[in-house]
Parts: structure tokens; C-alpha cells; sequence
């Protein structure tokens, strides 16, 4: 009786064929109300949830992408609302080198597909943000990736589950109510709540997000903005010459990008104002907290600062209220505005996730943004990475990783921790002799992108092999969670490390900093500790630092103290090839470090050490006697004599046993020689004697 | 260390003509030799580079009350003033500090005053060494003038020993010459054994320092002075060490017994003296020895530590001490080097490495680059798969990368004329994608692409010559497919690929009869292998018995012929894997008794046997080949490889047999060298012929250890022939600073102080910190030999 009335339910026999053809699928019905599952499940497909799945795609692995809007990048269809957006689109650096290329294109994610490139999508230098968006589904579209669009992610709880990767799946609830179930949560979503300040009038305030946009709304009139940020500065360069004035508000004060070489202070393109403002046009500047103003509105329908205390003394009119300038007849905002724009820039949504996730918001500086590890997970739940501009907490007003040329990056270094994680597959590496050592490094520092647009959050890293005769070359790896290494990457860091971080000077950058005075580049090679520009520095470990002491390391460092340091003296050109400038330093540097011999040799001083010494140099062992050893020709043989380090052996015949007298006449005859004293100083000397 | 300096004073050097950098990274250096502060006023003049000598000597002025009247009169301008506390001791012309020798010389000889007597005629000399006999020894020293930087040496040297010892110095070349120096236009330094000698019509013993005068040569010399002339041991040489050897100069064991013990304690006496100052001398008393010495040693030689000692059978004392001097001969030319006037510290900014240098003295030529095809980005794959290519991955800043460019070059010039395959480049300085696309991530790299197959890495020399090599072989597949019996006998006798044959080894042709695939396929993967470097066919038709009855081969077989018309050996493959057919190959093509060269020498240092190498000036002489050849079939020489070096192909075996021999004997030479374990030379006697008896004889009493060797290779490592500039110290003596004064950045305020005169507030503070950097106030003076002797280390390990 059971089976009849159970066999309606399993529908027609081809129905049940199907199952018993696929096993896997026939656990399913077993808990028939579990949601779809998915890997990886990636919120938001803006730039950061694309370069995720690009990553998620080519691995192979099972993920979505969720996005609300009916196509990619929806925050790009709105905003900037000028259209013009700030991050660079350099087509031409002299260069064809692509990653080298990658260091001045800030606009495309990474991809194998060179069409993918912003360059193709746009001639301008700071490009409009509509190509951004059609840039965007070009890119979700030609890599086919996997997004659902139109489906808003509303809800995001947490379901215990010993199975789960992580101890738990995270479940997704759509508007439709649909439920989907992840193992884990990239977390993709952006900044996009707008910021609200709370003060007595702030909602007579016109947002950013809605205020129009048509100077002609703007004409003849007193403005004031609240905000210092690009959206305010963007704001009163698109309406700042048809208004009587602007004054622009806020707390802190003006933050140039080309003083703090940071890209999210004020940049230079949306600066206008400072110049009308310092030019003594009527344009202003002022620092205020905003918490402490009141604004009001008179009959005329124009606003009036004035400070919240003379509000709450009082309880009048509109009319009668206390103005600081009735105490203060020189107050600096007595003046009515018609117009108050706030632009205090975004947060990131933390409506949607249920308490159990503990997705808090960052520190002081970060409010805005979810709190979370260098590794970019979730300090609150294991599994939950945060992407793109809401990642921003790791290096807010330090490096790039809040916007799309520093974000490609770390969202490939969160893909390589995942891939070890879950997968086994130990962070990439190549292995070389110890004899590439300083070609590696050279290599990296001239060309690498990830290193130079991530200075001082993502570091190459260098592992030894045992004895020192090999290392691993591991790049872009969160160099916060240093002392992590070995379990992140599944790579062994047993006989030392070196870490190739890009770095500014130490008192260069801020603020308040002249970034123009005399003499802030360094040339000598011995003073390339205090180069001001970004340069390469390499830190050697004999050991992997632990985490205290990456947490407790001295200010001001990146990393705890190493062993040892170089700098690689900054360059003009950013070009560190340079044989005697840039190499010979690093060569000593390393060879110094392993206690060892890093030069290269022609096959015949091979030859000659073979069979004069019991031990060779590394790099015969390594060419020479395996058969590959450099030969050279006969123009460079002449050239190595010349300079003294090679030697004619076909003109050596007889024993030099008569110049041991005199060593200076066997000086290379290449090197330069200080000139003697002059003559008449010895005779000097005799006299007074 | 001994001496006790005098208090330390200051200079005050007013201002000079607008100094440039290097004098005052002479004045600085000076200043922190000796125990000396330099007061230089300001130069507002000064820019650039100059205020980066971070607080040296310029920054500092005319700071001090007392001081300040020496500062404002135009005509004190031109000299340099030396303080011992207020007093004022001396005034220099600064003429006469025209480098930093000549300032630390004047320094300190006006400190020294008492410690150093200058005197000018033979009687003074005469006198001191009267006064001094049973009192102390006498360091008596002529330079050309003061302010020298022998001069300077002695000084530095004063200021150590001066109270143990008196020094005298002079600058009268007569004096010199008149107690019968020798080479009177150098700087010579004596040491005057005086303390000993009770009897005064006795002369005082001299010593000469042979070495250049450098204060680091002085201190080795006294301290070896010091030493006592002769020790007795009787312990293990091996374990034995003196002074001497920290100061890098050798020992000299003396072998002894008690029979022998008086006659032996003055010959060992007299040798000291005569390598006083060379080596350390000591005797060694056999009879209490627990270690074994061979029979014949009278002398043990040690180097240096660690370094196996030589036991030698020296049967005068001046071969004794020419075989010192001889093996002290390379060190010196190391310590010469460094010794450069205004180069005190080895310049770690100047290039050490032979191939950056090579390449870089090079840069500005250009070469022919045309001759090979660009490839880029959009090129590479329609290149590669459209003709057969060789494609050189390289790097236009990496050396090794662009040194073998050149030869790369030189190969396209030679194939100009005849197309075989297309030669293209690939700067991964460029074309990085590219690069990492095909897998290459060092510099450089070869590869071969051939009919759209996998690439072939190329494994050979990076040289001309291999390569050229490389790329007429692969014309023909490997191994090439022979189709009849007379194909294959044109083919082992030379015929069929005359052109190709000056390139390889071979021909190798393997024997199949066509049932056995396995063994073809395994033959076929060795020949795949050995493209390049061998030629290799295979034959498997129906007749081929006819080949393998020929040749007396069971298949599978290899037929081989090693040299042109000469032999065919045949080598059964019966169940051999791909791997081991090359090794069989390559071994079937090691030769018996090879002309040993710079390409070669790997492929026989593999057989890790000790070698017998004949050095010979040009061709081999038959009867000596004969000889050899003769051992060899008579299996003498097999756990040897015999082998001959011709120095007009391979000159660098001069620079060998240096290494080797300290006087050259006449060529032909033959050694054996034991590069595999212990590193010990032995030489065949050169008064004797080379013949079987002979060399049979030598090799028995080599094997019984009854030779002793003439030297053996050292074993250092290989260090880093430089330090490194030490960023990290910088950094935290600079992070300390700032932390000690908690102000702005200190570098920026010099920038300030310097150019603008008028500001008057804070001035002080910035004098003082400045003041306090230049001041270097409890100089540690065994630091300034240690640091001397540390470089001149880091240099011998060059």
C-alpha cells in the first residue's frame, strides 16, 4: 500500500531513470527543501565580483554571481554622477610590456584576453563612466560568467553544518524568497549606502546621490557643500562658474592625493576650486565638525548656519533663532546659502547580514567599511571574504586596494588562498637556482603591477630552499599575514625568506607634507634607504616572522624587523636596471644575506676555478658544470681584460714575482686612480719640518 | 691593544675654497681616524650631493667662543688650527692637508710629538740606538715626505705601538742609503731588535718590512715582531696555531727529533730569522707525536687554518724560504690591491662580476641585430608555427642574457648564407607575456621549434660554437630513418652526412629487426634525446641481418663509429631503456686520453676520478701520447682520467699551472689533481723522463702515499666577495635620533641650515647634534685594525 501511493509521487518511470543515473543528484530528494548550492557565491557584480568569477571560471569551480540590477557594474550607470571618472586610462607609456602597461591602466580587471583591455574602450584619460559599464559587460559576457541578474540578495543567515568547508553554509535569501546555499561568501557589494551626518537641518540638505546636475539650476546663487572628498570637489567644479560663491565644508582638511599618494584624497583633475579659493576669487575653504552645526531656514527659503548649542538654548522661531555672527559679527558663514549639497561619500550596506555572520564595521578611520583580516575574510565568520571597495578597511589611506587597479589584485590573492584551502592547490610558484635570484627580483620590480599599484599590501615573497641553492618565487601575497604563510600558501618557508614590497618614503607622503622641496631625490646608492618615491624594498628573515611579531612590529614599518634590509634607490624613470645603480647593490645585498658568491662567470673562469679550487661558485655549478656554461665571445673577453677582471692568459708567460713592490702597478688598468698630492706640498712639509 | 694615545683634540679647519664632495669625505674620514674633531665653518654655497655626507665635517663652524677669533680674518682662512683642549697646539697651511692621509699624518705627528723622533743624519740614528740597547726595540722608518700616505701609516701605527715601542722616523734618503737599503725609492720601515742586546758594541738586529707601508701591513709586521722567533710544539700540525696565522701568514714546522735536536734547534733558529716578519717558525718534535708524518718530511708547510698541511722534504733553508715566500706571493698582490690612496674602503660601488662588466663596457655597440627575426606578443605563434625556428628568450637588462646575444649574433652571421632554420629573439623585457606563456622565466633560453612539434629546449653552451652545432644537426631528424644496407653503409662510413659530421660525434646506428617496437621506440626517444649533439639513424628492414652478421652485433644492436673511416664497434641494446642507450652513447664517446678544453672539461669531471692532465705547450708529442696510451690499455690508469691540456688552444691552463707550481717548471708538465676529495696537486719530478717506467713508478708511489703533493687547491667557500651597504643600521641610528630629539626630519633641516644663513633660532641645537655626530668621542682603536683587517679578508676571498 505504500509503494502505490508512493509511486504517483516519483512521477513517470523516465523520471525515475534519470535518477538512478545520477547518483549524486539522488541524495537530493532525501532533504527535499535544501536550497541550490553553490561553492562560492559571489555578491555584487561590479568590478570585483567579476574578477572574482573571471578567477572562480578559469579554476573550474562551481560559483554565482548574485546582482540586483539587470546588468553588471549598476553602480557605474549612476555615478560618478559628472560621468567623468578619476582612474586613469594611460594608452601610451613608450612601453609594450602589458603587465609594465598594467601599472598605468587603472581601469581594467585581469584577464588572459587582451581584447579586455579599458584601452580598447575608451581614448580618454579620465574616461566617461558609461564605457566603464559597457567595459563591464563586455567582460562578464565574452568570459561568459555565471550572474544572476535581476536577483537581490536580501538576506544572508548563517546554517551550522559540520559538513560545510567552513562549519557552516552560508544561506542566501533573494526578493522572491528564493533561498541559496553557499559554502562560501564573497562578499562584492560595494560602498553604497550614501553617508548621512545627523544635525538640527541636515535634511534640508540636497544629497549627492539626487542633486541636480544642470549648472543652470545653480546660477547666481550662495552654495554650500558639505564634504571634502572628489564628490564634493566634483560637484563645485561642474557649477562653480556660474554661482556667486562656494563654500565647502568639513572636518578634516584638504587631503591632495599628490601630497598623501593616496588615491582617494582630492585629485588634481577636481581641484579647481582650490586654486579660485587661494586665488582670492570668493570660493572658500572651511574646517568645521559637522555634528556641531545646525542649519535653519528663514522665510525667504534660504539657509542659515548657525552651531547646534545657540539652537538648543533657544526654542524660538526660525526667525529669532541665536546666529553665531549676532555674537560674532565676523563669523565667516554669516551669509545665507541657497543651497546645501552634502557629499560625505558611501558606506557599505550591513542591513542584509543576520547578526550570526558578526560583520562588524571597521575601526576609527573605517567606520564605512566591514571589518576584516588581511586575508580579506571576515574576522566574524570564517568563509565571508570581503572584495573590491568594501575591502577597503586593509589599506584605507595607504595603498589602492578600494579601487579597481589595487582590488584586481587582492581578489586574485583571495582566489590563490581559496584554491589552497579547498582545493590543495598550493599558491603558484616557480623554482629557480639561486643564481636567478637577482634576475627575478629585477624582473619583478620593473614590470610587476600588482606589487606597484599594492605597495606595502601585497609583497612578493621569496622562499630558500634548503642550502640555499634554489628558491621559490611566490607573488603578490598579503603581506600582513606574513607569519601565515606556510598554512595560506601550502609552501614551506623552513630556511628563510625574502619579501619585495614597494615602498614611499617613510616622512614623504601626507597631508600636510611638501612633496616639492629641493633635494627629495636621492641618487646615491648608499642613501637609498632614504629615497622619497616608491621603491623597491626587499627584507630578508632567517625565519618566518610570528604573528606577535608582525602585530607588535615598529612603527611606521610594514614588517617587523628583518635581518636585513636594501633599498633599491628610487628611480625617475621607475626603470631598476641599472647595471651599477640598481643591480650591483641588490647582487651584494643578496649574496651578503645567503653568505655566498651571486656573480655570473664566463665558461673559461669556470674552467680555471674547476680545476684550481675544491669548491666552485654557484653559478658554475650551476651553467658551467652542467654543460651550459657562457662562453662569450672575443669582444667581450677584450672588454673583461680591459677592465682588469679577466685576464690575457695568452700573454702571461712568466712568473710576476718582480712587481710585488709596487701593487698599484697592477692596478686594473679600467679603474680610475685619484690623482697624486700635488708636488709642491711636500716640499711645503720639508720646510716646516 | 698596547699604547696608550694621547688625550684627543680638535682641529678646526676654517673656511677652505669652496670644497667639493670627495675632499670632504677625505676630512671626514680623517676625522674619525684620528682621535680628532675637525671644525669646518659653513660653506652656504654648498649643494647637491654635499649635504648628503649626513653631518660631516662642513656643517660645522665657527661655533665656539674661543674659537671664534680664528675664524673671521681673511687670512686665517687659509689655515687649519689644532686644539689639545683650549691650548692650541699647531697650525697647519691647508695646503699642506691636501688629502686625508696628509691630515691624519700631520694630526697625529703633532700629537705624537714625543712618541715619534724625527730625525735627519746617521749619527742621530746611531745615538737612539745606543740609548735604547737592553731598553726597547726600535721601529726606525723612511718615508719620501710627511703627509704620505706611508706616512700616514707610520703614524697610525705610532699612535697604537708608540709607547711600546720608539719609534723613529726620517726623510732623508741618505740616512736610508747609508745603512745599505736597498730600493731607496720607497718607504721602508726597520725594526731594530735592540731590547735584546745587553752588550753595547753589539749592533741591533734588523728586520726589513718587505710588504708596501700600509697600516695594516705595519701592524701584521710588529706583531709579528712580537711573536716569539721560535716555538716548540709537539702536537698534531693540523691543530697547532700562532699569531701568525691570524694574521695570515704561514707556519713552518721544523721536524725534529731528540737525536737530532740541538742541530736541528738552529737551523730552525736561522730559518726564523730569515722568514721573520714572512711566517712563523716552529719545531716540531717527532718522537712525541701522536700523529703519523711521512717518512722523508723534514718540513710541515701550513697555510692557513683549516688547510691541509704539506709535508715537504726540503734539504736547505733556502728552499725553505723561497717556498714561503713563493706561497706568500698571492696574498699579497690580494692586499696590494686594496690599498689605493683614496680608496681605503674597497669600493663596493665598482663592478665585480665579469659578465655585467663585459656587457656593459659593451653597451654602446651595434650589433647586427637584424640578422635574426624580432618576434612580439602578436608575431611569435605565426612565427613558430609557420617555419622552423629557433627562438633565444632574453632580457635586455639581464648580463648572461645579452652576453650570449652576442654570440647568438655571431651565429646568425655565420648561417647568413645558408638558410636552415629562422633565427628569431624574444626580449621578455618586452614581451614578458610571451615569455611566461611558453614557460621560460630565467634568462636565457633556447628553444627550437620544429614542423609545429613540442619545442626543444636547447642544453648546450651558451657559446657560438654549440649552438652553430645545435642547429646543423637538427637539419635531419633523429635519428634519421635509413632504407637499405648500402644507405646504411654510406652512412656509418661518413658519407651520407659529411657536411653534418664536423659538427658530431657518430654516426650511431641502431640495429632493429622490424618485430622489436619496443626497443625501437626506446632507441628512438635516446636519439630524440641526443639531437643536437649526435648523430643517430636506425635500421630495421627485413635484411637486416645482413648488417648485424657484418658487424658481429646480436639485435638490437648499436653500431658506432667513433671516428671517421676508423672502427665500427657494435654494442648490444638487448632490454635497455631510453635513459640508458644515452648513457651508453655518451660514454661510448668519452675518449681514452682527450685533449681537455674549456667546453669539455664537464663531461670528464663527471666521471668524479682525480685527472692526469699533461700540460703541453702546443700539440702532444707522440712518444708521450704513446706512453699514456699504453697505461691506459694496460688498465694503470683507471681510477684515473688521463687527459692533456694544450696551451695555445686553452691558455687559461697558464693561469692553472700558476696556481699550481711556484717557479714554472719546463713544459710538458704532468700532474694529478685530486678535485674530488682532499684537493692535493702531486707533479711528476720534471727532471724526470716521461715513460711507462716512469710514470708507472710515480703513479705506485702515489697510490702508497709515498709522493708528497706540491699544493693543495683551496677549499674556501664561496662568499660574497663584498659586504653590503647595511640599510638597517642606517635606518635605526636615524629612527633613534629622531626619537632622542623628537623633531622634524633631520635631513631636511641640514637642507635648511645650509642655505639660509639669517636664521638664527634652533641654530644651536642643529650645531650641537651635528657637532655631536662628528665627534666621534671614545674611539675604539683595536676597532680601526679590525675593521682594516676585515676588509682586506673580504678581499683575499675574492
Amino acid at each position: 500500500m505504500g509503494l502505490s501511493a508512493a509511486a504517483p509521487l516519483w512521477g513517470p518511470p523516465g523520471l525515475l531513470l534519470t535518477i538512478a543515473l545520477h547518483p549524486a543528484l539522488s541524495l537530493r530528494p532525501a532533504k527535499a527543501s535544501a536550497p541550490p548550492h553553490r561553492d562560492y557565491c559571489v555578491l555584487g557584480a561590479g568590478p570585483a565580483g567579476l574578477q572574482m568569477a573571471y578567477f572562480l571560471q578559469r579554476a573550474g569551480r562551481d560559483y554565482a554571481v548574485f546582482e540586483r540590477a539587470p546588468e553588471p557594474g549598476s553602480f557605474f550607470t549612476r555615478y560618478p554622477r559628472h560621468r567623468k571618472l578619476i582612474s586613469i586610462n594611460k594608452r601610451y607609456t613608450g612601453k609594450v610590456n602589458a603587465e609594465f602597461n598594467l601599472r598605468h591602466d587603472w581601469n581594467s580587471l585581469l584577464s588572459h584576453d587582451p581584447r579586455l583591455l579599458f584601452r580598447h574602450y575608451s581614448r580618454a584619460y579620465f574616461p566617461d563612466a558609461g564605457d566603464m559599464v559597457r567595459y563591464l559587460r563586455d567582460f562578464a559576457d565574452r568570459l561568459r560568467l555565471h550572474v544572476l541578474y535581476n536577483t537581490t540578495i536580501a538576506h544572508v543567515t548563517l546554517d551550522k553544518d559540520p559538513r560545510a568547508w567552513n562549519g557552516h553554509y552560508f544561506i542566501l535569501t533573494d526578493q522572491k524568497g528564493q533561498a541559496y546555499r553557499c559554502s562560501v561568501l564573497l562578499v562584492a557589494t560595494g560602498l553604497s549606502v550614501p553617508n548621512q551626518v545627523d544635525f538640527p537641518g541636515s535634511e534640508y540638505a540636497e544629497g549627492y546621490e539626487s542633486v541636480s546636475m544642470d549648472p543652470m539650476d545653480f546660477v547666481g546663487q550662495n552654495v554650500l557643500i558639505l564634504g571634502r572628498g572628489n564628490s564634493a570637489f566634483e560637484t563645485a567644479e561642474n557649477i562653480f562658474d556660474v554661482t556667486n560663491f562656494i563654500h565647502m565644508l568639513s572636518r578634516s582638511r584638504v587631503r591632495l592625493s599628490w601630497a598623501t599618494h593616496y588615491v582617494g584624497d582630492l585629485r588634481a583633475i577636481n581641484n579647481g576650486l582650490l586654486d579660485t579659493y587661494q586665488l582670492k576669487s570668493l570660493d572658500g575653504l572651511l574646517e568645521s565638525d559637522l555634528t556641531n552645526l545646525a542649519l535653519v531656514k528663514d522665510r525667504e527659503g534660504r539657509f542659515h548656519v548657525t552651531l547646534k548649542y545657540l539652537l538648543e538654548e533657544t526654542n524660538q522661531t526660525a526667525d529669532a533663532i541665536t546666529l553665531p555672527q549676532d555674537d560674532n559679527d565676523n563669523f565667516a558663514m554669516r551669509d545665507a546659502y541657497d543651497r546645501v549639497i552634502r557629499c560625505l561619500g558611501w558606506n557599505f550596506d550591513f542591513s542584509i547580514f543576520n547578526k550570526s555572520l558578526r560583520l562588524s564595521s571597521g575601526g576609527e578611520f573605517s567606520k564605512k567599511y566591514p571589518l576584516v583580516k588581511a586575508s580579506y575574510e571576515s574576522k566574524g565568520s570564517r568563509g565571508l571574504f570581503v572584495l573590491g571597495t568594501a575591502s577597503h578597511s586593509v589599506d584605507y589611506r595607504k595603498s589602492a586596494g578600494g579601487f579597481i587597479h589595487g582590488f584586481r589584485y587582492t581578489v586574485r590573492a583571495v582566489h590563490r588562498l581559496l584554491e589552497h584551502r579547498h582545493h590543495g592547490v598550493p599558491w603558484p610558484s616557480t623554482e629557480h637556482p639561486i643564481t636567478q635570484l637577482t634576475s627575478s627580483i629585477v624582473r619583478r620590480v620593473n614590470e610587476a603591477s600588482g606589487l606597484y599599484q599594492m605597495f606595502t599590501v601585497l609583497a612578493d615573497v621569496v622562499l630558500l630552499k634548503e642550502g640555499a641553492t634554489a628558491f621559490e618565487y611566490l607573488e603578490e601575497f598579503p603581506m600582513q599575514m606574513l607569519a601565515q604563510l606556510e598554512t595560506i600558501t601550502g609552501r614551506s618557508a623552513k630556511h628563510g625568506l625574502f619579501v619585495i614590497n614597494m615602498e614611499y618614503g617613510r616622512n614623504f607622503s601626507g597631508p600636510d607634507k611638501d612633496v616639492f622641496f629641493y633635494d627629495r631625490s636621492v641618487g646615491h646608492i648608499e642613501d637609498a634607504w632614504q629615497s622619497n618615491f616608491l621603491h623597491p624594498v626587499i627584507y630578508y628573515y632567517r625565519h618566518l616572522p610570528t604573528e606577535q611579531e608582525v602585530r607588535f612590529r615598529p612603527a611606521d614599518w610594514p614588517l617587523p624587523r628583518p635581518t636585513a634590509i636594501h633599498h633599491i634607490v628610487e628611480d625617475f624613470l621607475t626603470d631598476w636596471t641599472a647595471p651599477v645603480g640598481h643591480i650591483l647593490p641588490l647582487r651584494r645585498f643578496l649574496e651578503n644575506c645567503l653568505d655566498t658568491d651571486l656573480r655570473s662567470f664566463y665558461a673559461e673562469s669556470c674552467f680555471l676555478f674547476a680545476l684550481t679550487r675544491q669548491k666552485q661558485p654557484p653559478f658554475c655549478q650551476q651553467g658551467y658544470l652542467r654543460m651550459q656554461g657562457l662562453v662569450g665571445n672575443e669582444r667581450l673577453r677584450q672588454h673583461g681584460v680591459e677592465s682588469g677582471l679577466l685576464r690575457d692568459y695568452a700573454a702571461v708567460g712568466k712568473h710576476r714575482k718582480d712587481s710585488t713592490r709596487q701593487p698599484r702597478d697592477r692596478e686594473p688598468t679600467g679603474r680610475p686612480r685619484a690623482p697624486e698630492p700635488p708636488a709642491q706640498a711636500f716640499n711645503h712639509d720639508k720646510e716646516e719640518l | 691593544m698596547a699604547g696608550s694615545g694621547p688625550a684627543s683634540a680638535e682641529l678646526l679647519l676654517p673656511s677652505i675654497q669652496p670644497l667639493h664632495t670627495l675632499q670632504l669625505r677625505r676630512i671626514y674620514r680623517a676625522a674619525t681616524s684620528c682621535d680628532a674633531t675637525l671644525l669646518v665653518p659653513p660653506r652656504p654655497y654648498l649643494r647637491g650631493p654635499a649635504h648628503r655626507t649626513k653631518g660631516g665635517p662642513a656643517a660645522v663652524n665657527c661655533v665656539k667662543e674661543e674659537t671664534s677669533r680664528y675664524c673671521g680674518k681673511e687670512k686665517d682662512l687659509m689655515k687649519a688650527y689644532l686644539f689639545r683642549g683650549n691650548v692650541l697646539l699647531r697650525e697647519f697651511p691647508t695646503d699642506t692637508l691636501f688629502d686625508v692621509n696628509a691630515i691624519v699624518a700631520h694630526v697625529l705627528f703633532a700629537l705624537l710629538f714625543n712618541e715619534v723622533k724625527y730625525i735627519t743624519t746617521l749619527e742621530d740614528l746611531q745615538n737612539m740606538e745606543n740609548a735604547l740597547k737592553g731598553k726597547a726595540d726600535i721601529a726606525f722608518s723612511y718615508v719620501r715626505a710627511v703627509g704620505t700616505p706611508e706616512h700616514r701609516a707610520v703614524m697610525e701605527a705610532a699612535f697604537v705601538y708608540g709607547t711600546t715601542y720608539q719609534f723613529v722616523l726620517t726623510t732623508e734618503i741618505a740616512l736610508l742609503e747609508s745603512i745599505g737599503a736597498k730600493d731607496i725609492e720607497y718607504a721602508h720601515l726597520y725594526f731594530f731588535h735592540c731590547k735584546v742586546v745587553l752588550d753595547l758594541t753589539q749592533l741591533c738586529r734588523r728586520t726589513l718590512m718587505e710588504q708596501p707601508l700600509t697600516t695594516l701591513n705595519i701592524h701584521q709586521f710588529i706583531k709579528t715582531m712580537e711573536a716569539p722567533l721560535l716555538t716548540e710544539v709537539a702536537e698534531d700540525p693540523q691543530q697547532v696555531s700562532t699569531v701568525h696565522l691570524q694574521l695570515g701568514l704561514p707556519l713552518v714546522f721544523i721536524v725534529s727529533q731528540q737525536a737530532t735536536y740541538e742541530a736541528d734547534r738552529r737551523t730552525a733558529e736561522w730559518v726564523a730569522w730569515r722568514l721573520l716578519g714572512k711566517a712563523g717558525v716552529l719545531l716540531l718534535m717527532r718522537d712525541s707525536l701522536a700523529v703519523d708524518i711521512p717518512q722523508h718530511t723534514n718540513v710541515i708547510f701550513k697555510r692557513e687554518e683549516r688547510v691541509p698541511v704539506e709535508f715537504l722534504v726540503l734539504h736547505d733553508i733556502d728552499l725553505i724560504v723561497s717556498h714561503v715566500e713563493n706561497n706568500m706571493h698571492i696574498e699579497e698582490i690580494q692586499e696590494g690591491e686594496d690599498e689605493d690612496h683614496d680608496m681605503e674602503d674597497p669600493d663596493i660601488d665598482i663592478q665585480d662580476d665579469e659578465v655585467a662588466e663585459t656587457v656593459h663596457r659593451d653597451r654602446k655597440r651595434q650589433l647586427p641585430l637584424e640578422l635574426t627575426v624580432e618576434l612580439t606578443e602578436e608575431t611569435f605563434n605565426a612565427t613558430v608555427m609557420a617555419s622552423d625556428s629557433i627562438v633565444l628568450f632574453y632580457a635586455g637588462w639581464q648580463a648572461v642574457s645579452m652576453a650570449f646575444l652576442q654570440s647568438y649574433i655571431d651565429v646568425a652571421i655565420k648561417l647568413k648564407d645558408t638558410p636552415t632554420m629562422l633565427l628569431t629573439r624574444v626580449n621578455c623585457a618586452d614581451w614578458s607575456g610571451v615569455c611566461t606563456k611558453h614557460n621560460v622565466t630565467e634568462f636565457p633560453v633556447v628553444k627550437m621549434y620544429k614542423e609545429g612539434g613540442n619545442p626543444v629546449s636547447y642544453a648546450g653552451m651558451l657559446g657560438t660554437e654549440d649552438l652553430l652545432k645545435f642547429i646543423q644537426l637538427n637539419r635531419i631528424s633523429c635519428p634519421v630513418n635509413i632504407t637499405s644496407v648500402q644507405e646504411a653503409e654510406e652512412y656509418l662510413s661518413g658519407e651520407l652526412y659529411q657536411d653534418l659530421l664536423s659538427y658530431s660525434r657518430g654516426p650511431v646506428l641502431g640495429l632493429f629487426s622490424p618485430t622489436m617496437t619496443t626497443a625501437k621506440e626506446d632507441f628512438t626517444e635516446a636519439g630524440n634525446y641526443l639531437r643536437g649533439c649526435v648523430i643517430t639513424g636506425i635500421y630495421s628492414e627485413e635484411d637486416v641481418l645482413i648488417l648485424s652478421n657484418k658487424y658481429a652485433a646480436t639485435l638490437p644492436a648499436l653500431l658506432l663509429a667513433r671516428h671517421k673511416g676508423g672502427k665500427i664497434e657494435s654494442i648490444p641494446l638487448a632490454n635497455t631503456h631510453a635513459e640508458d642507450i644515452v648513457q651508453i652513447i655518451k660514454n661510448a664517446f668519452l675518449e681514452t686520453f682527450p685533449e681537455i678544453t674549456v667546453e669539455n672539461l664537464p663531461t670528464y669531471l663527471r666521471l668524479q676520478k682525480p685527472l692526469l692532465i699533461l700540460f703541453s705547450d702546443g700539440s702532444i708529442i707522440p712518444q708521450y701520447k704513446k706512453a699514456i696510451l699504453t697505461l691506459v690499455k694496460e688498465k694503470h690508469l683507471d681510477s684515473l682520467t688521463p687527459c692533456w691540456l694544450n696551451l695555445k688552444n686553452t691558455p687559461v691552463g697558464r693561469g692553472i699551472l700558476q696556481a699550481y707550481f711556484d717557479t714554472l717548471p719546463p713544459l710538458p708538465l704532468l700532474v694529478v689533481v685530486n678535485l674530488h676529495s682532499g684537493g692535493q696537486v702531486f707533479a711528476f719530478p720534471s727532471d724526470q723522463a716521461i715513460s711507462e717506467q716512469n710514470l708507472l713508478l710515480w703513479l705506485k708511489k702515489l697510490e702508497a702515499g709515498l709522493e708528497s703533493h706540491i699544493t693543495i687547491l683551496p677549499a674556501q667557500e664561496w662568499k660574497p666577495p663584498l659586504p653590503a651597504y647595511d640599510f638597517l643600521s642606517m635606518m635605526e641610528a636615524a629612527a633613534s635620533r629622531h626619537s632622542a630629539r623628537k623633531g622634524p626630519e633631520y635631513m631636511k633641516e641640514t637642507g635648511v641650515q645650509e642655505s639660509d644663513e639669517e636664521q638664527h633660532e634652533d641654530k644651536s641645537a642643529i650645531r650641537k647634534e651635528l657637532t655631536e655626530t662628528l665627534r666621534i668621542k671614545h674611539w675604539n682603536r683595536s676597532n680601526w685594525f679590525k675593521e682594516a683587517e676585515k676588509s682586506s679578508r673580504h678581499d683575499k676571498e675574492l
